[in-house]
């Protein structure tokens, strides 16, 4: 037999037996909060913080108004808000307990390290399974690591940005992450230190009914710059489970931050995040984001333009098969003169798929010579499909440029039979049809990623099709 | 070997019969002219024999080289050997001329088999250079932006590389000047070969003072009417269609 390369599981639609030291049970009371902090061994502060988050919780009212239906089906009681195997972040893998190493092991993600990451941290249901980073960084003096050692090892460090870009009462689900919050990744990358490769986080649900409240922060002190990744995959359980996390970014300075998500969530997860960065004087902040997986998503990935000259940038790809709402979008605050954004947004619907542009872009007073640039387009394949475009747009004074374009279109049956006609199967020629019509996007992700990319839609398009 | 078609009857999907009965055999290293009025059903002769999901068959048989056509889905027929330069070639936006047609190739080759590149590029400049296209269509997205005459010209370029064995030819010369028909028929005529066949469908003497047909059929209201050789095509020239109504 010939030597056929690894392919790794991308959509990891298997799951282990559940072996956990820590279980919180199901809903989120004071007393879940006290198991949580007792289980990580916090500090009094962050339990008191937690607490305070929680209250704010349940005074905040659900996004009824204007978020999809979907959102109502969200139970809180039926999550369970934290499991862990009971064991610290290991640094070799062969420190990882076995079944949570062959998780990660069939999505390729040690095989990626070797091949182009500069560092990665894994996390299995509420806990960070491996964390590593290439000695030499550590050298140059970049942090990464958990959320817990963050706080708790470098509390300096992170404690002063912590919930200062999404503040608790930000929304409902700012409240519940900062109340909840376990896992995710703390990242200092020190004055001038430019990463040449990529940090990489992976978050993966392998129980029933998890709730996963990841919580990033990440700090790029002047002119230092990185790109972060994350890829997430469940399996599909009866019950629905839930990712609520909550990601921070500063850059300060002329830093350049990059954060790539390649969201892959099984058709049962409701996946609500929220994503803000804040870009000081000559700061760069781009989202780059892709959503192929989850019941429902509703993200809105945003950068606070806080400095004279800061640029912001989203591009978005969205697919929305049947059974699921992708509610994506972008926020842009101009809050600085001088200050330029980009937001460039693609959603394919397939057959009941349905998917939705949000974005606002906001023009502070006294603010001026800013730009910025929306192009929102939507692929339709198939009558049943549904796309709606909801732009808020608001400039205060004048010296200002905002342009938005938008356009919809239609992958039809007369496409589809010139295609045919030449030799490609239906499920070829629609995937070619969306890979052409993201093709400049997919550009856009790191090589590793976009080749990545391209395999998931062809697998996507051969299972809408049957 | 041959495409035999017998008794073949076709409709618009719960709409109006458009072909009443069409029988014609078209054997191998042949080419038969199919000519007829607006509406007669040339067009829909081509879709239906290439299964387009508008139309379903009511009757009748086709089959390509003793295979049953009509049990076969669109890109099998294509497969098979099938190939139809279509009326109105249509858009594919953001995928080139060569990702689509390193894809058709693909679609061609057993599992595990690729296309190979320097192969295949080398082959797809040398059959646009036949054509007179411009190097630079390879990256170009398939007809996006083209002309009429453009995209004509293109699905002929997919001919050539896909080599079919039945190639439809449906009303190619419409939207092409004089040098581009001379062109595209002298690639035409580059193609014909022992082991392939062409049914060319057109209004016009003119695509077939360039490509002589073997035999001329002339469709008239879902029927073949007329068979005959390359006299028919000059008594339509001269009288037009009129005499069919008698």
């Amino acid at each position: 037999m010939a030597d056929v390369p690894f392919q790794p599981d991308t959509r990891g639609e298997f799951s282990y037996p559940e072996n956990h030291k820590f279980d919180a049970g199901y809903g989120l009371t004071e007393e879940t909060i006290d198991y949580i902090c007792d289980a990580k061994g916090e500090p009094d502060w962050l339990r008191r913080f937690r607490k305070d988050a929680l209250k704010k919780f349940h005074e905040l009212p659900m996004p009824y108004h204007w978020a999809p239906e979907g959102i109502r089906d969200v139970d809180f009681d039926n999550i369970r808000y934290y499991l862990s195997h009971g064991v610290p972040p290991r640094k070799s893998w062969d420190d990882v307990p076995d079944d949570v190493k062959r998780t990660f092991e069939r999505l390729g993600v040690p095989e990626q390290e070797r091949a182009f990451l500069a560092g990665v941290d894994a996390q299995y249901d509420s806990e960070t399974a491996y964390n590593n980073m290439r000695e030499e960084l550590s050298k140059q003096g970049v942090i990464f690591v958990n959320s817990t050692e963050g706080l708790k090892e470098h509390e300096d460090v992170f404690r002063p940005w912590f919930g200062k870009v999404i503040p608790v009462g930000d929304n409902k689900f700012s409240a519940l992450n900062h109340a909840a919050f376990s896992g995710g990744s703390f990242i200092y990358v020190p004055k001038g230190v430019k990463l040449k490769q990529p940090l990489q986080a992976y978050f993966r649900i392998n129980s029933e009914s998890m709730g996963q409240f990841e919580r990033t922060l990440i700090i790029a002190d002047e002119g230092a710059e990185l790109m972060y990744m994350e890829g997430c995959t469940a399996p599909k359980f009866d019950s629905a489970t839930l990712h609520s996390g909550v990601v921070e970014l500063v850059a300060l300075k002329g830093a350049k931050i990059q954060y790539v998500t390649v969201q892959n969530w099984a058709t049962n997860v409701y996946n609500l995040v929220i994503q803000r960065g804040l870009a000081m004087e000559d700061a760069e902040i781009r989202w780059i984001d892709c959503n192929l997986g989850s019941k429902l998503t509703m993200k809105y990935p945003a950068v606070v333009l806080q400095g004279r000259r800061a640029r912001g940038e989203v591009v978005s790809i969205s697919l929305a098969r049947d059974g699921q709402d992708q509610d994506t979008g972008a926020r842009m605050i101009h809050a600085a003169p001088e200050t330029t954004s980009n937001i460039v947004a693609k959603s394919i619907s397939i057959g009941k798929g349905r998917a939705s542009y949000r974005g606002e872009v906001n023009v502070l007073k006294g603010t001026p010579g800013c730009r910025n640039n929306t192009e929102c387009d939507a692929l339709l394949i198939n009558a049943d499909s549904r796309t709606d475009t909801y732009p808020a747009i608001t400039v205060n004074g004048n010296a200002s440029a905002v342009q938005h374009e938008a356009s919809v279109s239609q992958v039809d049956e007369e496409m589809l039979f010139y295609m045919q006609q030449r030799g490609l199967t239906r499920a070829q020629a629609m995937s070619l049809a969306v890979n052409g019509f993201i093709n400049d996007l997919v550009n856009e992700f790191p090589m590793e990623y976009s080749v990545e990319l391209r395999r998931l839609i062809d697998l996507e398009m051969e299972d809408s099709i049957g | 070997m041959s495409l035999v078609i017998k008794d073949l009857c076709a409709r618009v999907k719960d709409g109006a019969d458009i072909l009443k009965g069409i029988s014609l055999e078209i054997p191998k290293g042949r080419v038969h002219a199919v000519m007829g009025p607006n509406g007669s059903g040339k067009s829909t002769l081509s879709k239906v024999l290439c299964g387009h999901p508008d139309y379903e068959v009511t009757g009748g048989t086709a089959e390509l080289d003793g295979q049953d056509l009509l049990s076969m889905s669109v890109d099998e027929r294509s497969r098979a050997g099938l190939f139809l330069a279509f009326q109105y070639p249509v858009e594919v936006p953001g995928v080139t001329n060569a990702n689509f047609l390193r894809a058709a190739l693909q679609a061609r080759l057993p599992q595990g088999e690729t296309v190979d590149a320097v192969a295949f590029y080398k082959e797809l400049r040398a059959k646009m250079k036949q054509l007179g296209m411009d190097a630079k269509f390879t990256a170009r997205a398939v007809n996006e932006g083209f002309s009429g005459g453009e995209k004509k010209r293109n699905d002929i370029l997919q001919m050539l590389m896909l080599q079919p064995s039945y190639a439809i030819l449906d009303e190619t010369d419409s939207g092409l000047d004089v040098d581009a028909l001379r062109i595209v028929s002298d690639g035409v005529n580059a193609m014909r070969a022992p082991f392939r066949s062409f049914m060319v469908i057109t209004h016009y003497k003119r695509l077939l003072d360039y490509i002589r047909p073997d035999v001329v059929h002339v469709l008239y209201q879902g029927r073949i009417v007329r068979t005959g050789g390359f006299e028919l095509v000059e008594r339509i020239e001269q009288e037009g269609f009129d005499f069919l109504k008698d």
